[in-house]
């Protein structure tokens, strides 16, 4: 639906283990520009698109995803295409909520496309996950810097994982024109036009956590302080961001 | 409080370790990203307003008295380097050694029993300036300056810059590190009331990976 300043809209996923080895998706509901399809899954494991059935979030849009794995599911969320932060014609902020729950026993995939930041775009991500002791997670998220040639918009993205009520990882990403200063100097960018997350979160890791390792000059697989790892991963292009990305997550298998 | 006791905590020749550590300024001098005196001001610049405005905030809450241990989950959280996380806890248990032995205090012991290895270090600096009879913002204005000094020190050494040079682009950064100190007081106060998840998370990619490259140096001039 449409409010003053923009599109407010708000998707929700429940996955739930059927009790014969398989996963059913008692919600799904999408709306307006937050839409979802059902695709063919593998196994134990139900697999959902997000389809965007139009560009954005624009400035002052409000987009909330709320997808949870219950007990004995196991749910892999992608999205169609990358998600496209544009500027509004209010020069509003726009801001896109992501809010994922994994219960004991429960797998979630979180593996989006891209999010771009077009120039004159403003947006504010946060991602918070809440897993339970015994759940499973992998996480992808990805931020492209301005389509090709193009400087980007202002883009902050925090990212909040709790494991059994415990903030295992609580990290930000500021950058664009207004964000802190140094943004894209040595310590923050250094010109790179792709950043990148993946954790990986597992009860094992609690007795037997992965080893820190590089990959490449910038890019890092860090044990947390907790049953968890981030890769992160810095890059000039989105597509060996992915790879990067890809490599360290396939290590993990 | 003592203006003399801030500069005491404050001074680069008080034995708590810093010395030893660049704030990633040696990674950054090796993949070639400082290379002189603008290099070295867009790097503190960065460095001050990511992990500076969170140690900067730790330590003015830790000043304010919230527990320290849910500071130190809070700055765990937000450290996702192992390695950093390591010289976070090792700066934090010399800083405690120094601190217990010029200002003695009960809140200084409690947390030394409570984290043997060492809390992280703003935590400590947070309590050691309590124990010297400052406030928030002076620990505060500790963390966000040597959060900067620091790495203007090392790359003096690093690249032989002229020192003047160093000095001048700390000068250059003072306004912004007010602003980072003030932002830093504001938030803390507001985590003493709501906890520590309102502290700010900052991070800069490249200190991150950055430190976990310098890890596996078999030689260096720096400990992190």
């Amino acid at each position: 639906m449409t409010t003053p300043g923009g599109v407010r809209a708000t998707a929700r996923i429940v996955a739930r283990g059927d009790g014969r080895g398989g996963t059913s998706l008692p919600v799904l509901e999408g709306e307006g520009p937050l839409a979802l399809r059902r695709t063919r899954g593998s196994g134990a494991e139900a697999r959902v698109m997000l389809v965007g059935a139009m560009s954005g979030p624009l400035g002052g849009d409000h987009f909330t995803v709320d997808a949870r794995a219950e007990q004995g599911a196991g749910l892999r969320v992608g999205s169609a295409a990358a998600t496209l932060a544009l500027p509004g014609q209010d020069k509003a902020a726009a801001r896109y909520d992501v809010r994922l729950s994994v219960a004991d026993g429960a797998e979630l995939h979180w593996l989006p496309e891209q999010l771009i930041s077009a120039h004159g775009s403003d947006l504010y991500v946060g991602t918070r996950v809440d897993l339970a002791a015994t759940a499973r997670l992998v996480l992808r998220e990805e931020q492209v810097l301005g389509r090709t040639g193009e400087e980007p918009g202002r883009l902050t993205s925090r990212l909040t994982v709790r494991i059994a009520g415990r903030c295992v990882l609580d990290q930000e990403l500021a950058c664009g024109p207004g964000a802190p200063g140094g943004w894209d100097g040595p310590a923050g960018l250094a010109g790179h036009r792709a950043v990148g997350q993946a954790v990986v979160a597992r009860p094992e890791f609690a007795a037997d956590p992965p080893t820190a390792r590089m990959l490449g000059q910038d890019a890092a697989v860090m044990p947390l302080a907790g049953p968890a790892a981030l890769v992160t991963a810095v890059a000039p292009d989105a597509q060996r961001l992915r790879r990067l990305l890809d490599e360290a997550l396939a290590s993990f298998v | 409080m003592s203006r003399a006791a801030l500069l005491v905590l404050a001074d680069g020749r008080f034995p708590a370790g810093g010395h030893a550590h660049s704030g990633g300024a040696e990674a950054a001098v090796r993949a070639g990203r400082i290379t002189d005196a603008p290099s070295l001001e867009e790097f503190c610049r960065g460095r001050l307003h990511t992990g500076g405005a969170v140690t900067a905030a730790l330590a003015a809450a830790a000043a304010l008295d919230a527990d320290p241990g849910e500071l130190d989950r809070a700055a765990d959280a937000r450290t996702p380097s192992p390695a950093l996380r390591a010289a976070a806890r090792r700066l934090g248990r010399q800083l405690m050694r120094a601190a217990r032995a010029t200002w003695p205090h009960p809140e200084l012991d409690a947390l030394a029993r409570r984290f043997p290895k060492g809390a992280h270090q703003p935590v400590v600096l947070g309590l050691a300036a309590r124990a010297a009879g400052l406030g928030p913002e002076d620990a505060a204005y500790c963390s966000a300056y040597e959060g900067v000094s620091g790495p203007a020190t090392a790359v003096v050494r690093l690249l032989s810059l002229d020192p003047f040079d160093a000095t001048a682009v700390l000068a250059r950064l003072a306004p912004e590190v007010d602003r980072v100190v003030q932002d830093a007081v504001d938030v803390a106060r507001r985590a003493v009331s709501e906890g520590p998840d309102v502290l700010p998370a900052r991070s800069a990619p490249l200190l991150e990976t950055g430190a976990e490259a310098h890890a596996t140096w078999p030689v260096r001039l720096f400990a992190s």
